[in-house]
């Protein structure tokens, strides 16, 4: 949401009109422990992208796997479930 | 245009009526209960043409009101006291999403202990809930207030829901002449309701939608907005409603229209009795009038305080408590519309007429004589109370 809408600017009821805008929405403002993968450790197993409960990691050609940080939380759950100890929360700085 | 002889509930139900609504859902609750009972029955009947849902609460009746509108079909509803207070955050989602639902409130006492009879205490508890309100004072005006609600809650200008507030047995079980509408009349008055974003697949839309903190204060702002300025249709639609059935609506009436040294001010089917009272000490040439609210959301401030402006003392008579609050909540209203007022009347509060009690043409008699003493010997205080054994 690069353009904050006024108040004059919303539909009645607050109604959105385009369908699945809430992509657009930066969920991962939220987050204050980021999740750091160590590539040497993952074996490629895919737990953490079947228990990230925003479906924020991404399966890459190669196999392994990515976070998208637009959308992160940083809930830690992938870094709970990882059988590997692959994956680290790590504080996000300013 | 038909004279017929019908109770309050009767009055509402056939409003419904003639107005085609597209669909019901409601749960009885004393003393609403003949509304939707007729209402069901004319369904049953085949003498409308309407979808009814039972439902087991208030809080489903409204609920699935607020689809039904949202696909864009005319919907009614009616409630009372408890029931009304289980719809309570229903209510909030209705007129915050803009979906225009009718209901009539036969306004009754809150437990405990446990009443079925009136005041305005169910009332009074949503008043800040973003609804248009009004209160009837009689059988007539509620039917045509329903009928003038359909007209301004669905005007595209508006959207908002409408409560037509009718006093619990005082009219909803009172039988009375009213003149009924026929239906090709009220066509002529009432456009189709076309609600302009409705949940339609061909065009997504999503409502109701997650309203973070980015967003959540324009959007209250903009409610608060429109409803304010739904007042200007809310007039247009009483001016209509007279232009096509010949009786006339505002937000406040005065009586006599000349502005009194004193006012009485009253809200509901007690203005009423207090009409004759006021007629009566003006028989002795006392200089009384009476100020009656219709309108009391968006509250109509300019007319409040252009009607009360003369007076040199307002008396205003409140069916409802505010616990451990300023007194009377009709009361509070009207000193703080009052407060920045140049010239302004002194304002006596009096509370009475709780769960059913009945307040006596002579008691709003005493009502007067004892708020122009006060105001004569200085002695305002919070409020008083009448007709409760001390």
């Amino acid at each position: 949401m690069n353009h904050k809408l006024s108040w004059r600017e919303l539909e009645a009821g607050c109604i959105l009109t385009q369908p699945g805008s809430a992509s657009q929405y930066c969920t991962g403002d939220w987050r204050s422990r980021r999740p750091v993968l160590d590539e040497e450790k993952c074996n490629k197993c895919g737990l953490c992208w079947l228990y990230c409960p925003e479906g924020a990691i991404t399966l890459k050609e190669d196999g392994s796997y990515e976070t998208n940080l637009f959308y992160c939380k940083g809930c830690g759950i992938c870094a709970h479930e990882c059988k590997q100890g692959a994956i680290t929360m790590v504080e996000e700085e300013e | 245009m038909r004279r017929v002889a019908l109770e309050g509930s009767f009055a509402a139900a056939e409003a419904a009526r003639i107005a085609d609504v597209d669909v019901i859902a409601a749960y009885p609750i004393t003393p609403q209960t003949h509304i939707v009972e007729r209402l069901a029955e004319m369904v049953a009947d085949g003498e409308l043409d309407a979808e009814y849902i039972d439902v087991e609460s208030e809080h489903s009746a409204l609920s699935c009101l607020l689809g039904a509108s949202a696909v864009g079909a005319r919907t009614f509803t009616a409630t009372a006291g408890q029931g009304l207070e289980l719809m309570h955050e229903v209510l909030y989602i209705a007129s915050s999403m803009r979906l225009p639902i009718i209901m009539a409130v036969a306004n009754r006492a809150l437990s405990a202990p446990l009443s079925v009879w009136g005041d305005h205490s169910d009332a009074m508890a949503v008043r800040d809930s973003g609804w248009i309100q009004v209160f009837a004072e009689n059988s007539q005006e509620v039917s045509d207030l329903i009928l003038w609600a359909f007209r301004v809650g669905e005007d595209r200008k508006v959207l908002f829901p409408v409560m037509v507030h009718l006093d619990g047995f005082h009219i909803s079980h009172v039988t009375e002449p009213v003149l009924l509408p026929d239906k090709e009349e009220v066509d002529r008055f009432l456009p189709p309701y076309c609600y302009p974003l409705p949940l339609d697949p061909d065009r997504p839309v999503t409502m109701g939608a997650y309203g973070p903190p980015e967003i959540y204060s324009e959007a209250k702002k903009a409610q608060e907005v429109a409803l304010r300025e739904s007042k200007e249709v809310i007039l247009r639609g009483w001016e209509e409603f007279r232009d096509a059935f010949g009786r006339s609506y505002s937000p406040v009436e005065l009586h006599p229209p000349q502005g009194a040294k004193t006012l009485l001010l009253t809200m509901g089917s007690f203005s009423e009795t207090a009409q004759l009272a006021v007629d009566q000490k003006r028989r002795k040439g006392e200089d009384v009038g009476l100020l009656s609210i219709r309108l009391w959301r968006p509250f109509p401030f300019e007319e409040l305080s252009g009607a009360a402006r003369d007076a040199h003392t307002l008396i205003i008579f409140d069916r409802s408590i505010s616990f451990g609050g300023p007194g009377g909540p009709v009361a509070c209203e009207v000193k703080s519309a009052l407060y920045s007022e140049q010239r302004r009347p002194k304002v006596v509060s009096f509370i009475g007429g709780l769960g059913g009690r009945d307040v006596s043409q002579k008691e709003f008699e005493q009502m007067i004589d004892r708020g122009v003493e006060i105001v004569e010997k200085g002695s305002l205080g919070m409020y008083e109370t009448i007709g409760i054994r001390d």
